[in-house]
């Protein structure tokens, strides 16, 4: 049986367009700061740190772990660097939660990061691969086509996306961490902005952010210490192809199955029950609907309905959807999984001021990254499992 | 679970041949016939494979997201859990033990590749420098090399008639090495008269450029007994990183690597065989010290790189992994007990990973 | 900068020998007082990369070369993919039976781009669709011009329009973009497993 894990400290940096006040190095001990600062712990407690972002051409800097050793207190310990496109965020999380639960570790610092304002995110996204057609739309004109799809297969109101963007825009008004702070946003402003990708508007894209998140992950000696742990119930990832006959891109496999085997862990057999609160990777707002369904919220069809009854707004509903604002309020591609990862642990160790969920015990985090193949996730909660 | 209580080996092993430069296969086809390979000589289908993971880097490749289109290669549908690390597969290779290690796998798949050859490969790697103040010079690798190089030859603890001793052995040895860049029967005298390339470093002195791939499977206890008549196993690993301006280190010594050895406890019993990811001869002579390997001519006890090393072929994210498997087929085929296999990663051997490996059942 | 005064986490003690201070000199930086602080740098950064294609690639660009479009069959599944990579992320074996497709494709899926971000020679809006061409069991993408992007539906059959014969090169650029064809469209079986 493997050890248990529990999150003893998180820490995170505003998270902004551009943070031009701070250096690379900077950035990250920000956010490791204050994590280590949560831990109640000196960088002389780390025994190993796992660092993780995505494509280094977002910065110009290749491998920058190396450079970051000695921010990071690295020197003389084992670090890693994972890539695993945008979920890499919550598979760092997992590969730091996997040297405790194998016994290697005690207590591993976590850390991940995007400073993309650096170099130009949007050439690095879209850049050409030879002998390849160039994308013609963007990051956008690759989701936009299924999401289409999906509204085609659930006959989902026009406006569900609308009600997304919303809702995640309003909900980062309370998370004073959060990039984008829309104070005058309503219903009709983010209906009225112009569509990019016909059917994904402005309004229902993610921002492009520079941020870092941080955990101190520690086993059940440490945790036992902490006054608040937030213990890992179950985690997993899968990854499918981008390219695969019988792919499923509107429900994928890889996301079904990661989620199955997590609830199987975690001793979950109806996430909308069993789970409090979710921080689940949302980019472009119609994948509220299509990840409730497929991570099994919903019957397949039906994930719009609880959107559109308000079921995942913090306050009125019973399975509010990121608290935080989620990824359409704040982006950092590299840091955005091991956000979701972190907010589900401070909802669970109490830690979210105005956007806590009351008596939230079991939260689940949720990462996903390339074209909709690569998924990692990880439930949470304050009883040690 | 105490840390390191699940027996791990290595039961297969494939390689590309190491070529200066492979321009007719992209980088999923190369990596295809090694990861067929090492399937198929254990009988194993992907399904049957609990976890992979893989090492690469988006610098050499050119492009953003490469490891998404080599992933293909594996066939991951159904899907599959998978992990990758921007950094040499001995690095993900580590990650993987870790996840047999949880209980959660039992089995896993470890694969590296890089073409070197598609860029300029001294100058990418100096994108991994300090970008404040040491990027913006473009110190290309052979530059840093001739650094640590001087550096070494400043202390009295080395020459160039020793370098040059270790270009040439390394060169022999790799003609029996089919998947071997380079080989050659340069004597050290032959090598000596050449004129040097960044002084103190000589042509021979310095790693070739190559493009390949290797692919590895990880077994636990019984499992492995059963995949293999002769498992290689894992009795310790561990890496430490170093601080990274080379101004703050001192170049002619490897802490990392002497702390590294320590921790997966190497000193607990002799090894008769080395494999070291030394791109450079220089670094060949710091890492046999750090390792405690005794004289670094290989003369002695312990036999250093009978594969050649990273001198005859150095397919940069998958040299340090092709060290691990060199020593585990060894392993395997009954040619050492105890083998340490090295990795390295960063300017100056910044960091390093230190694999240990015995035979028997 | 950031808000924590302070107090932080106490400084680390390294391990022997893996890290030293070297002696450093302060006196000089009271000289920087009144010096405008560097806030930030450009540094410009180029790197060339000869870049291959790939035995796969290469052959359906040669056939592109020469108008023709192919897929690639998948040895374990006979599933077809195009544009061909290399691999079968079916079986991840090699592909290398080359298979004709034929100049139409079905619009499985679409958007319609708002913003340019194909530059000149295409006015907004644009349509940009998932394109299931016929004999594929893959979908690609592809423009979609020469209709108004309101009258788009998923089901649209579609052909290429080239490039002149003597502007063809090896490239899928050839195929500058996809227009309807006028035919009813295709029943939802044909393409059912693609939406």
């Amino acid at each position: 049986m493997a050890e248990r894990v529990a999150v003893v400290g998180c820490g995170q940096t505003k998270h902004e367009a551009t943070r031009g006040d701070i250096s690379i190095p900077g950035l990250v001990r920000e956010a490791a700061m204050r994590a280590l600062i949560d831990a109640d712990m000196g960088w002389d407690d780390i025994d190993a740190v796992v660092i993780g972002k995505a494509p280094d051409f977002f910065e110009g800097v290749m491998m920058p772990e190396l450079y970051l050793a000695d921010a990071l207190g690295a020197v003389g310990k084992p670090m890693l660097r994972v890539h695993t496109a945008g979920s890499v965020g919550g598979s760092t999380a997992l590969v730091a939660a996997s040297l405790v639960e194998s016994g290697v570790h005690q207590r591993v610092l976590t850390v991940a990061f995007e400073k993309q304002s650096e170099s130009d995110a949007m050439w690095a996204l879209s850049m050409p691969i030879p002998f390849s057609q160039p994308l013609l739309a963007g990051a956008g004109g690759y989701f936009a086509p299924y999401i289409r799809a999906y509204m085609a297969r659930s006959k989902a109101p026009d406006d569900i996306g609308v009600m997304v963007a919303l809702k995640d825009r309003q909900h980062a008004l309370n998370n004073p961490y959060a990039h984008l702070h829309e104070h005058d946003i309503s219903y009709d402003s983010v209906k009225d902005a112009m569509m990019l990708w016909d059917p994904i508007r402005y309004s229902e894209t993610c921002p492009s952010s520079d941020g870092a998140f941080a955990m101190v992950l520690a086993g059940e000696d440490t945790a036992d210490a902490s006054p608040n742990p937030a213990w890992i119930q179950g985690s997993a990832m899968r990854s499918e192809p981008t390219i695969a006959a019988g792919r499923d891109q509107v429900n994928p496999a890889a996301g079904r199955e990661c989620a199955l085997d997590v609830y199987r862990q975690a001793g979950i057999t109806n996430p909308r029950e069993q789970i409090d609160t979710a921080e689940i990777y949302v980019p472009f707002s119609w994948y509220e609907p299509m990840w409730l369904e497929n991570l099994g919220f919903a019957e397949e069809g039906e994930g719009w309905k609880l959107t559109e009854s308000g079921a995942t707004t913090l306050g009125t509903g019973d399975i509010p959807w990121n608290c935080s604002g989620g990824v359409l309020s704040t982006n950092p591609i590299g840091a955005s999984g091991m956000i979701r990862f972190g907010e589900a642990a401070m909802q669970v160790r109490g830690m979210c001021d105005q956007r806590q969920v009351d008596g939230a015990k079991v939260a689940m985090g949720h990462a996903y990254g390339g074209g909709a193949q690569f998924f990692s996730m990880w439930i949470v909660g304050s009883e040690k499992p | 679970m105490p840390a390191g209580s699940r027996d791990v080996a290595i039961v297969a092993v494939a390689q590309t041949e190491h070529k200066r430069s492979e321009t007719i296969k992209n980088d999923v086809e190369m990596i295809m016939p090694v990861l067929a390979e090492v399937k198929s000589s254990l009988g194993l289908t992907q399904a049957d494979l609990d976890f992979t993971c893989s090492g690469s880097t988006d610098y050499l490749a050119g492009t953003a997201f490469s490891f998404v289109t080599t992933l293909d290669g594996v066939g991951p549908m159904p899907p599959i859990a998978e992990s990758h690390v921007e950094q040499d597969g001995a690095w993900a290779l580590y990650e993987a033990w870790v996840k047999i290690q949880t209980g959660k796998a039992d089995t896993a798949l470890v694969y590296a590749y890089g073409k070197s050859s598609p860029g300029d490969l001294p100058k990418v790697l100096s994108r991994q420098m300090d970008p404040y103040y040491v990027g913006p010079l473009w110190p290309d690798a052979i530059d840093m090399a001739a650094l640590q190089g001087r550096a070494l030859l400043d202390s009295g603890r080395s020459s160039q008639d020793e370098w040059a001793e270790i270009a040439s052995a390394r060169r022999i040895a790799a003609k029996a090495n089919p998947n071997a860049t380079i080989s050659g029967d340069h004597t050290a005298a032959d090598i000596l008269a050449t004129d040097p390339l960044k002084d103190p470093l000589r042509l021979h002195d310095c790693c070739p450029i190559s493009d390949g791939a290797v692919a590895v499977v990880l077994a636990a206890g019984d499992r492995a007994r059963e995949l293999s008549d002769s498992p290689a196993w894992i009795t310790g690993i561990d890496h430490r990183i170093e601080a990274h301006s080379l101004g703050v280190r001192d170049l002619t010594s490897s802490p990392s690597t002497r702390l590294a050895a320590e921790k997966a406890g190497l000193g607990d019993k002799p090894v008769d065989l080395a494999e070291l990811h030394a791109c450079f001869t220089p670094q060949e002579v710091i890492l046999a010290e750090a390792l405690g390997l005794g004289a670094a001519g290989g003369s002695g006890s312990v036999s250093i790189n009978p594969s050649g090393g990273a001198l005859s072929a150095n397919p940069v994210m998958a040299a340090g992994l092709v060290r691990i498997a060199e020593a585990a087929s060894r392993i395997s085929a009954g040619e050492s007990e105890r083998a340490v296999a090295h990795a390295t990663s960063g300017p100056c051997l910044q960091q390093n990973l230190v694999c240990v490996l015995e035979g028997g059942k | 900068m950031s808000d924590d005064t302070g107090e932080g986490p106490a400084p680390i003690a390294l391990p022997d020998g893996l890290w030293f201070a070297p002696e450093v000199s302060v006196e000089g930086i009271s000289a920087l007082e009144g010096v405008e602080r560097v806030r930030s740098k450009r540094i410009p950064a180029r790197l060339d990369y000869t870049y291959t294609a790939g035995e796969a690639t290469s052959r359906s660009l040669a056939a592109m070369k020469e108008k023709r479009i192919i897929g690639e069959k998948c040895p374990e599944f006979g599933y077809v993919y195009t544009p061909p990579r290399g691999a079968s992320a079916n079986s991840g074996l090699p592909t290398t039976e080359q298979v004709e497709l034929a100049h139409r494709a079905i619009v499985t899926s679409f958007c319609v781009v708002n913003i340019s971000f194909i530059g000149q020679g295409v006015e907004v809006p644009y349509v940009n669709a998932n394109l299931l061409i016929e004999g594929a069991d893959t979908t690609t993408f592809g423009l979609i011009q020469e209709v108004d992007p309101s009258e788009i539906e998923m089901g649209m059959w579609v052909e290429p329009v080239w490039k002149p014969d003597e502007e063809l090169t090896h490239s899928w650029e050839n195929i500058k973009w996809w227009k309807p064809t006028g035919e009813p469209n295709a029943e939802l079986d044909l393409y059912r497993e693609h939406v």
